[in-house]
C-alpha cells in the first residue's frame, strides 16, 4: 500500500473495524467503489454495511418508484408519501444512506445499467445487482468482464425466506497467513452464465436445493417475459412443468427439486426482513474480503433458507466438479 | 411457515431487548421490519463515536445521549406506527424483576458481558420467558435457544472462566505483553493516580516471602515543593530502574529465564531534553479534561507507530507531567478508562519500557489500548447476520415451534461449506446449579476464610450474585438490602469480618448454605467441604468451587486470543483478575469454548475446511447423515450422553 495514513477522524469512527481487519484493508475500504443496483430490501442492508465499513464511493441505481413491497422490508426509505413522492427508489436511499457515514461518497445515477457502455464499469471495483432478469445479469456479468480493471460482481436475491449470493472475482489471487507462512491463493471464477451452464448431473449429488429452483422460476421467468420476482402462485403448474423439463434436460431427477420448496418461492416472492439481514450481511462481508483482500472469499454461491438454518457455500465451476 | 398465522404471533407479540449496541441497533431494526409492533428495550449506555462504525441507528451528533432512547426515535422514522418503550437503565437495577420479565413473550438478549447475561438468564428461568441469546466478536457469531425445561439454560454450559495471572508473572516475571499492561494499568496508573489507600502489590519484594515489616517512606508520594520533572524521572528510576535491580538480586528467580535490565531515564534522556518540553501550564488551559495528550503535546499524532524506548520514555514523563499540572484535581480518585487518552498513552509508554526490560516485543498505542480495554473486535456484517438469526428464532418460539428450535454459529470460515451452521439445541443439563436444585460443592479452609472472602470471592464474582442473601438453616448470616435496621447491618457487617468457622452458627466442613438473590429469585444450595491447603499459584483464590465451571486447562492459559484478552489485577485476591470485557458484544461462542467441531469423516461432498481455529471449539461434533444434514454437538471426550431437543 501507498503510505497514506488514516486520519484520526477514521481511526476512531473505524476503531473496532480496525481491530478486526487491520489500518492496512481500511486503507483499501476507502479507496473503493461500490455500484448497486436494485434498490429492495437485501440491497438495502448491504448499502448499509458498507457504508457504515467505510467504502470510498457508493453509486445507486434504481429508477423506480416505491411500491408497498420495498417499503415493506427497506428500512432506508421513509414510509410517509409527502417524502417519497415523485423520487426513485435510488435517489430515496442515497438521501438515507449519506446520513451514515459522512465519509462515504453517496450518489445517484439514472438509467438501465444493462445499457451502459463497458468505460462506464471502469469506475468501479464491485457492482452488486439484484431484482435482475437472466439476460441482464449475464449482460452485465459480461460488461464487468471486458473492462480494463477486474470489477467484481455479485448478484443477490431474497424471495419468501431464501436468499441466493453469486460471486464472480474472475481471476483472484489473495495471500494469507497460517501461522508463519504466507500462503499465495488463486481462485478463478467463472461468470454466470458460465456457472449456470454448467450440467447439473456433473453437480455433487448434495447441491444445494435451492440452486436448482432458483434457476427453475429464473428461466420461468424469462421465457415468460415476467419482470424478476413477479411469477406467482398462479404460475405454479408452468414452474412445476418447467422444472421437469430443465430436470429432462439435465437428465437429473426431480427430487432434486421439491416442489413444496418452488412452491414457496413463488408464494411469497418478497423479501423476509431477517433473512435481507442475514444475506445482505454476508454479501457485505464478501465484498470487504474482495477489497480487502483480507480472508477466504466464498466461490462462488451462497444460499440460505431460513427453514433449514444453513449459510451454505457451492462451488459451481465446470473445473471444480471433475472429481478434483 | 405459513406466513399469514407468522404474521399474527408477531404483531401480537410484546418483546424484551436487552442491550443496543452492535448488536442491538441491528435487531430493533429488523423486528421492526418484521413486523413487531411492542418492543421495550433497556440499555444504560451512552453513545460513543467508537460505536458509529456499526451501531447505524446512531448519529455524530448522538454522542453521549442514551442508546435505548436514540434507537427507538431512530426506528420511528420508518416505522412509526408501533410502540417502542426504551429504558435508559442498568437490566441489573430491581425495577427489572420477576413481574418486569413475565409481561413479554420472549426476551432478546444483545448483550456485551457475562454479568448481565447470567443476571437475565435467572430472571427469565425465574418469569418462565423464553430467551433468545446472542453474541459475536469480530466475523464470529452466535444464537442460542434458552426455554425452561426444554432447552439448556444460557449457565448449563460452563463459561470461560475469568483469566487470572499469578501476581508474581505481573509484579515480577512477565512474559507477555498483556502482563506489562495489566502492570502499568493496575498497579503503576492506580498507586499513582488511583486510590492511594488501596492495597497494592507494586513494589517487587525482594525475596519470596510476603510483606516483610519494612514502613519506609512512599516513594510514590510527590514531596513537597517537589519539582514535577523530578517527580517523574524519580519515579521513572524507581520503577524501571531500581525495582528490577531489586529484583535481579533475586537470583532463584532468573535460573530459567531472561535476566531484565534496569532503565534509568539517565540513560534514555538527555538533560536538555526534558527541559524542552516547556512550561504546560503556559500553554494550556487549565481545564482541557480528558482530551489532554502528550502525544499531541509531543507532536506524536500515528496511534498505529509503534514508539522506541525514548519515544515511551518521553511520553511517559509527559503524560506524568500532564495529570499533575492539568489533572491534578482528580488524582487519588482515577480509575483506568480506554476513552481517557492520556491515561491510555502513559499505560502504553509505562506497558512498552518495562516490556524493554524484559525483553518482550514493544506494542503501538492502538493495540496497547485494545488489549487494556478489553476492545472487543466489532463489525456491523456479523452484527446484521446474528441480529436476523434472533428474530427467525425469536418468531420460532412465539410460534411454539419446539422441534425447529435451533442453535445457529456464525463462522468465519466454513465448517461442511457451511458459514452459518445450525445444531439442535441441548436439553438442560440436570446438574445445573441455575436451572436444576443441584447443589455446588465449595473446598474451603473454614477456619481461616472469612465470610467476606465467601461473598466476594464465590457468592458475587463466581455465582453472579449481587443482592445476595446467605442461610444457614433457618440461621440468617448475611444480607443486603435497604429495608434493614441498624441492628442488622451491624449484625451482618460484623459477620463478615469472622471466620466461617466461628461464624453465630458455624459454617464447618460437611455443612450446607443457601444462598439466595432476591431480585433473581435464584437460589441455589453449597455443600461446604473443609481443607487444609491451597496451592497458591494454581488457587490463589483459596477455595475451590466445584459443580459450576472447571478452571481452564493450562493450553488456555497460554493462549493470547481468547475472548477479553485484557486483565486486571484484582487488589483482594492474591491473584490476577480478567474482567469480562466491558465493551459491546463480547464474549463469543459460548459453548465455543469448550466444544470442537471436528471433522466429519464419513462421506462428504469434497474437502472441508476445519472451523475456525479462533473459535477454539474443543468438543466433538457429530454428524446425524440423515436427509437433513443437521448437525448436532456432542459433549466428546467426556461420558455425557448426547443431548437432543426431542
Ligand atoms: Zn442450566
Amino acid at each position: 500500500m501507498d503510505g497514506e495514513q488514516l486520519t484520526a477522524q477514521e481511526t476512531a469512527l473505524y476503531d473496532r473495524q480496525i481491530r478486526v481487519w487491520g489500518a492496512d484493508a481500511q486503507r483499501r475500504l476507502s479507496k473503493a467503489h461500490i455500484l448497486v443496483y436494485g434498490m429492495k430490501g437485501t440491497v438495502a442492508e448491504f448499502c448499509k454495511n458498507i457504508v457504515l465499513a467505510g467504502v470510498g464511493s457508493l453509486t445507486l441505481v434504481d429508477d423506480r418508484m416505491v411500491t408497498e413491497e420495498v417499503l415493506s422490508s427497506n428500512f432506508l426509505i421513509p414510509p410517509d408519501e409527502n417524502l417519497y413522492s415523485g423520487m426513485t427508489l435510488a435517489e430515496l436511499c442515497c438521501n438515507s444512506l449519506k446520513d451514515f457515514n459522512p465519509m462515504v461518497r453517496v450518489s445517484v445515477e439514472k438509467g438501465d445499467l444493462s445499457s451502459f457502455g463497458v468505460d462506464f464499469f471502469d469506475n468501479f471495483d464491485v457492482i452488486v445487482v439484484s431484482s435482475c432478469s437472466l439476460a441482464a445479469k449475464k449482460l452485465i456479468n459480461k460488461k464487468c468482464r471486458t473492462a480494463s480493471k477486474r470489477v467484481a460482481f455479485y448478484t443477490v436475491d431474497c424471495r419468501d425466506s431464501c436468499g441466493e449470493i453469486f460471486v464472480d472475482l474472475q481471476d483472484y489471487r489473495y495471500s494469507k497467513k497460517k501461522l508463519e507462512e504466507t500462503i499465495n491463493c488463486h481462485l478463478q471464477y467463472p461468470s454466470f452464465e458460465e456457472a449456470i451452464s454448467v450440467p447439473w448431473k456433473t453437480l455433487p449429488r448434495k447441491v444445494s436445493k435451492l440452486y436448482f429452483a432458483t434457476r427453475v422460476i429464473e428461466k420461468f421467468e424469462e421465457v415468460e417475459g415476467r419482470n424478476p420476482g413477479e411469477a406467482s402462485t398462479a404460475d405454479l403448474p408452468g414452474v412445476l412443468k418447467l422444472k421437469k423439463e430443465l430436470c429432462d434436460a439435465h437428465s437429473l431427477n426431480e427430487s432434486h427439486v421439491p416442489d413444496n420448496l418452488l412452491e414457496r418461492l413463488v408464494t411469497n416472492t418478497s423479501e423476509f426482513p431477517p433473512v435481507c439481514a442475514i444475506i445482505g450481511g454476508i454479501l457485505g462481508q464478501e465484498v470487504i474480503k474482495a477489497i480487502s483482500g483480507k480472508g477466504d472469499p466464498l466461490k462462488n454461491f451462497f444460499f440460505f433458507d431460513a427453514l433449514d438454518g444453513k449459510g451454505i457455500i457451492e462451488d459451481i465451476s465446470s473445473d471444480s466438479n471433475t472429481g478434483k | 411457515m405459513d406466513s399469514q398465522q407468522k404474521l399474527s404471533v408477531v404483531k401480537g407479540a410484546k418483546v424484551l431487548m436487552v442491550g443496543a449496541g452492535g448488536i442491538g441497533c441491528e435487531l430493533l431494526k429488523t423486528l421492526a421490519l418484521s413486523g413487531f409492533q411492542d418492543i421495550h428495550i433497556i440499555d444504560m449506555d451512552t453513545i460513543e463515536v467508537s460505536n458509529l462504525n456499526r451501531q447505524f441507528l446512531f448519529r455524530q451528533s448522538h454522542v453521549g445521549q442514551s442508546k435505548a432512547k436514540v434507537a427507538r426515535d431512530a426506528v420511528l422514522k420508518f416505522r412509526p406506527h408501533i410502540s417502542i418503550t426504551p429504558y435508559h437503565a442498568n437490566v441489573k437495577d430491581p425495577d427489572f424483576n420477576v413481574d418486569f420479565f413475565k409481561q413479554f413473550n420472549v426476551v432478546l438478549n444483545g448483550l456485551d458481558n457475562l454479568d448481565a447475561r447470567r443476571h437475565v438468564n435467572r430472571l427469565c428461568l425465574a418469569a418462565d420467558v423464553p430467551l433468545v441469546e446472542s453474541g459475536t466478536t469480530g466475523f464470529l457469531g452466535q444464537v442460542t435457544v434458552h426455554v425452561k425445561g426444554r432447552t439448556e439454560c444460557y449457565e448449563c454450559q460452563q463459561k470461560p472462566a475469568p483469566k487470572t495471572y499469578p501476581v508474581c508473572t505481573i509484579t515480577s516475571t512477565p512474559s507477555k505483553f498483556v502482563h506489562c499492561i495489566v502492570w502499568a494499568k493496575d498497579l503503576l496508573f492506580t498507586k499513582l493516580f488511583g486510590d492511594k489507600n488501596q492495597e497494592n502489590d507494586l513494589n517487587v519484594r525482594s525475596t519470596g516471602a510476603a510483606s516483610s515489616s519494612e514502613p519506609v517512606e512512599d516513594v510514590f508520594e510527590r514531596r513537597k515543593d517537589e519539582d514535577i520533572e523530578h517527580y517523574g524521572r524519580r519515579i521513572y528510576d524507581h520503577v524501571f530502574g531500581y525495582n528490577i535491580e531489586l529484583a535481579l538480586s533475586n537470583e532463584e528467580t532468573w535460573k530459567k529465564r531472561n535476566i531484565p535490565k534496569p532503565i534509568y531515564s539517565r540513560h534514555v534522556l538527555t538533560d536538555e531534553f526534558t527541559q524542552q518540553n516547556g512550561d504546560v501550564d503556559k500553554n494550556l488551559a487549565t481545564d482541557v479534561g480528558p482530551s489532554v495528550s502528550a502525544m499531541a503535546f509531543l507532536g506524536m499524532n500515528n496511534p498505529q507507530d509503534i514508539w522506541s524506548l525514548m519515544e515511551n520514555s518521553r511520553i511517559f514523563l509527559e503524560a506524568l507531567k500532564l495529570f499533575f499540572t492539568i489533572r491534578g484535581k482528580e488524582i487519588g480518585n482515577l480509575s483506568f478508562d480506554k476513552d481517557d487518552q492520556l491515561a491510555v498513552e502513559f499505560v502504553t509508554a509505562a506497558a512498552n519500557i518495562r516490556a524493554v526490560s524484559f525483553g518482550i516485543p514493544l506494542h503501538s498505542l492502538f493495540e496497547a489500548k485494545g488489549i487494556a480495554g478489553n476492545i472487543v473486535h466489532a463489525v456491523a456484517t456479523t452484527n446484521a447476520i446474528i441480529a436476523g438469526l434472533i428474530v427467525i428464532e425469536a418468531i420460532k418460539v412465539l410460534q411454539n415451534d419446539t422441534n425447529s428450535y435451533r442453535m445457529t454459529y456464525c463462522l468465519e470460515h466454513p465448517s461442511r461449506k457451511m458459514l452459518l451452521m445450525p445444531v439442535e439445541p441441548f436439553e438442560p443439563i440436570k446438574s445445573c446449579y441455575v436451572c436444576s436444585e443441584t447443589p455446588l460443592l465449595l473446598e474451603i479452609n473454614t477456619q481461616r476464610s472469612k465470610l467476606r472472602d465467601f461473598v466476594e470471592k464465590i457468592v458475587k464474582a463466581k455465582i453472579g450474585m449481587s443482592f445476595p442473601l446467605i442461610m444457614h438453616g433457618s440461621a440468617l448470616l448475611y444480607e443486603v438490602g435497604d429495608d434493614l435496621d441498624e441492628d442488622m447491618v451491624a449484625n451482618y457487617a460484623a459477620n463478615l469480618e469472622k471466620v466461617l468457622s466461628e461464624l453465630p452458627s458455624p459454617v464447618t466442613g460437611g455443612t450446607m448454605l443457601t444462598v439466595e438473590d432476591l431480585q433473581q429469585e435464584f437460589s441455589c444450595n453449597i455443600n461446604i467441604k473443609h481443607r487444609e491447603e491451597f496451592d497458591e499459584e494454581k488457587e490463589p483464590e483459596g477455595m475451590l468451587l466445584l459443580g459450576w465451571t472447571q478452571p481452564f486447562s493450562a493450553a488456555e492459559k497460554d493462549n493470547n486470543r481468547s475472548i477479553g484478552n485484557g486483565a486486571s489485577v484484582s487488589n483482594a485476591s492474591s491473584s490476577t483478575t480478567a474482567e469480562a470485557a466491558t465493551d459491546d458484544e463480547i464474549e463469543i461462542i459460548h459453548s465455543g469454548k469448550k466444544r470442537k467441531l471436528s471433522e466429519d469423516s464419513k462421506k462428504t461432498d469434497s474437502g472441508i475446511s476445519k472451523v475456525d481455529d479462533e473459535t477454539k471449539i474443543s468438543k466433538q461434533l457429530e454428524i446425524l447423515d440423515d436427509e437433513d444434514d443437521l448437525v448436532m454437538l456432542n459433549e466428546g471426550g467426556t461420558d455425557k450422553k448426547k443431548k437432543r431437543l426431542l
